[in-house]
């Protein structure tokens, strides 16, 4: 069954109006962002010259440089740290069988549900004690914490559903669970394990309230927060905090360019299974 | 394989469950704890019993925070829902148009951008000269115009449609995939018996979408519950504290003004609410995918 011309170009028509409704706004930070600075005032409008060195003066001045290598080092941590601990644990709920282990499945779960405002106050005066806020683990670990849930589901489904012949036959040339695990199950598993990290990434990179509350030193200080920290500071230097926000933005759009689907399907059955 | 007991397999939970009890379930406890007593973040805690509890019901600020996450809710879900419903029964087969993929990256494309980004953008959009204002003046709707953030009638409206922004979006994308797996055969028949598009959504599309549907709603109002990021960036709760927000309360009360208790008791509630919404909306789910 083909769709008829008229029915086309009604779909053509609504998807196109949505499609510009949502991609208007960040086309006007596109152009704010290549407007002279003296010459923007917020508003929509085409520069008459491109003024690139916007990007130049939010990467030093705006200390942009260094928000991105702390983003970067976060982003990259939580997800090999996630990664590690999700396969092991997924491996264990999907394969293995022990007492309290729908328990504690269903706890891990929880945190699926659990926004962060549940628990950063308590957190927070618990890594203070030990001296951990303002570093990278204070960072790091609770995002990782966070993540987990995600990722224990995601894994259990995924190593669940692996074909039970390939195991016994990989255990009966003797491997031990532990290397059936590595050497046989997650290369067989590597689309959705990279689906994971790219939603895992996605989400720590774009974390802000955690930052925010453990986060004091200007170097320590994510992308988000310190593009807040700068809008904070300048309120009016539209061009900059244009140009701050394409860099923020830019890591996770150009991955979300190139992993689409792996994006959207993720978010999808993400969403579904929920 | 199964029935043996396998202790070993503690030995493979370990790890990620201690780093889930050290740094999220045990302060999830503790958030219960703070909340029975009056602390400002220095000096020694008196005990409260249940009056920041109280508070949140009594206090006028609390209260209004809770209703502007109610107002949110209407623009962050109920808006983009009913949007993306109406256009789905308008383009109900989208999903075999050529260039689908296209469209559907563009609409998902908010979902992916930090909601700081968002917000940045958002305040040059409804800022004196910005886009908003722009286009009321250029249809003659000038003296409409304002600083649309500044304002105490419009700020939270303001907030709320943001959030529209970012939700119909991906709701068309979850809908129109949603009637994508219906099988054609359905509607087939339904236009062999003489149904037309309106009568076919209804009886077809709309009851296929249950699952669909309540996977959007569970995930928006949770959205407009768990708002902060937004406010913070727009507005810090202003002007005056038109448009504070029950997370956001909760972060200034901990971390600005030195009421910790209290603050933990609105996360409570908070948390408290939003199982409850995802409880209740997952039993519209279908069973048997459940």
């Amino acid at each position: 069954m083909r769709l008829s011309r008229r029915e086309q170009i009604v779909d053509h028509l609504v998807l196109g109006l949505f499609a510009l409704f949502a991609v208007v706004p960040l086309i006007g930070v596109l152009l704010s962002a290549v407007t002279p600075a003296k010459e923007n005032e917020g508003s929509f409008a085409v520069p008459r010259r491109l003024a690139l060195g916007n990007f130049g003066s939010a990467w030093d001045q705006g200390h942009f440089s260094t928000y991105m290598v702390a983003s970067l080092v976060v982003t990259a941590s939580v997800i090999v740290l996630t990664t590690m601990l999700g396969v092991l644990a997924g491996f264990a709920f999907a394969r293995l069988s022990f007492a309290g282990s729908g328990l504690l499945f269903f706890v891990l779960l929880g945190g699926l549900l659990l926004p962060a405002e549940a628990f950063i106050i308590p957190l927070y005066f618990n890594l203070r004690g030990v001296g951990l806020t303002d570093t990278f683990l204070s960072l790091i670990l609770p995002q990782t914490a966070q993540s987990l849930a995600f990722a224990v589901f995601w894994l259990r489904n995924q190593f669940r559903t692996f074909p039970s012949d390939i195991v016994e036959a990989a255990r009966l040339d003797g491997a031990r669970d532990l290397r059936v695990l590595w050497q046989v199950m997650v290369p067989a598993s590597r689309a959705p394990i990279v689906t994971m990290c790219v939603l895992i990434g996605m989400w720590t990179w774009n974390e802000f309230l955690i930052p925010l509350v453990m986060i004091s030193s200007d170097d320590r200080r994510t992308a988000p927060l310190g593009l807040t920290f700068f809008q904070g500071q300048h309120l009016n230097a539209y061009s900059l905090i244009a140009a701050g926000g394409v860099i923020v933005a830019l890591p996770i759009v150009v991955a979300y360019f190139c992993l689409q689907k792996r994006f959207i399907s993720g978010m999808l059955d993400g969403i579904a299974d929920r | 394989m199964k029935g043996r007991r396998q202790p070993v397999a503690y030995l493979y939970v370990l790890p990620a469950l201690v780093v889930f009890a050290v740094f999220l379930g045990l302060p999830f406890l503790q958030t219960f704890e703070y909340s029975f007593y009056h602390w400002d973040g220095l000096s020694a805690s008196t005990w409260a019993g249940l009056s920041n509890y109280r508070d949140v019901v009594a206090d006028p600020q609390l209260r209004s925070a809770f209703g502007h996450a109610l107002m949110l809710m209407v623009f962050y879900s109920v808006v983009p829902i009913v949007i993306a419903l109406v256009l789905t029964a308008l383009i109900s087969r989208a999903h075999r148009l050529r260039g689908m993929s296209v469209y559907r990256t563009v609409l998902f494309l908010p979902q992916v951008i930090a909601t700081v980004v968002v917000a940045t953008m958002w305040v040059s959009i409804y800022s004196s000269h910005g886009l908003l204002n722009q286009v009321l003046r250029l249809v003659g709707l000038g003296s409409l115009a304002r600083v649309w953030l500044g304002d105490y009638s419009t700020a939270l409206v303001a907030i709320g449609l943001v959030g529209t922004w970012l939700n119909v979006g991906l709701c068309l994308v979850l809908f129109l995939s949603g009637v994508g797996n219906i099988a054609p055969t359905l509607f087939e028949a339904a236009r062999l018996d003489g149904a037309n598009t309106r009568q076919e959504f209804l009886a077809i599309s709309l009851p296929a979408l249950r699952g669909q549907i309540a996977a959007a709603l569970t995930l928006t109002v949770v959205s407009a519950l768990k708002t902060f990021d937004l406010v913070y960036v727009t507005t810090r709760g202003g002007p005056g504290t038109s448009t504070t927000v029950p997370a956001y309360e909760a972060y200034n009360r901990a971390f600005n003004t030195g009421q910790v208790g209290s603050a933990a008791a609105v996360a409570v509630v908070l948390t408290v609410l939003i199982m409850v919404v995802s409880a209740l909306i997952n039993r519209l789910q279908p069973q048997e995918t459940a």
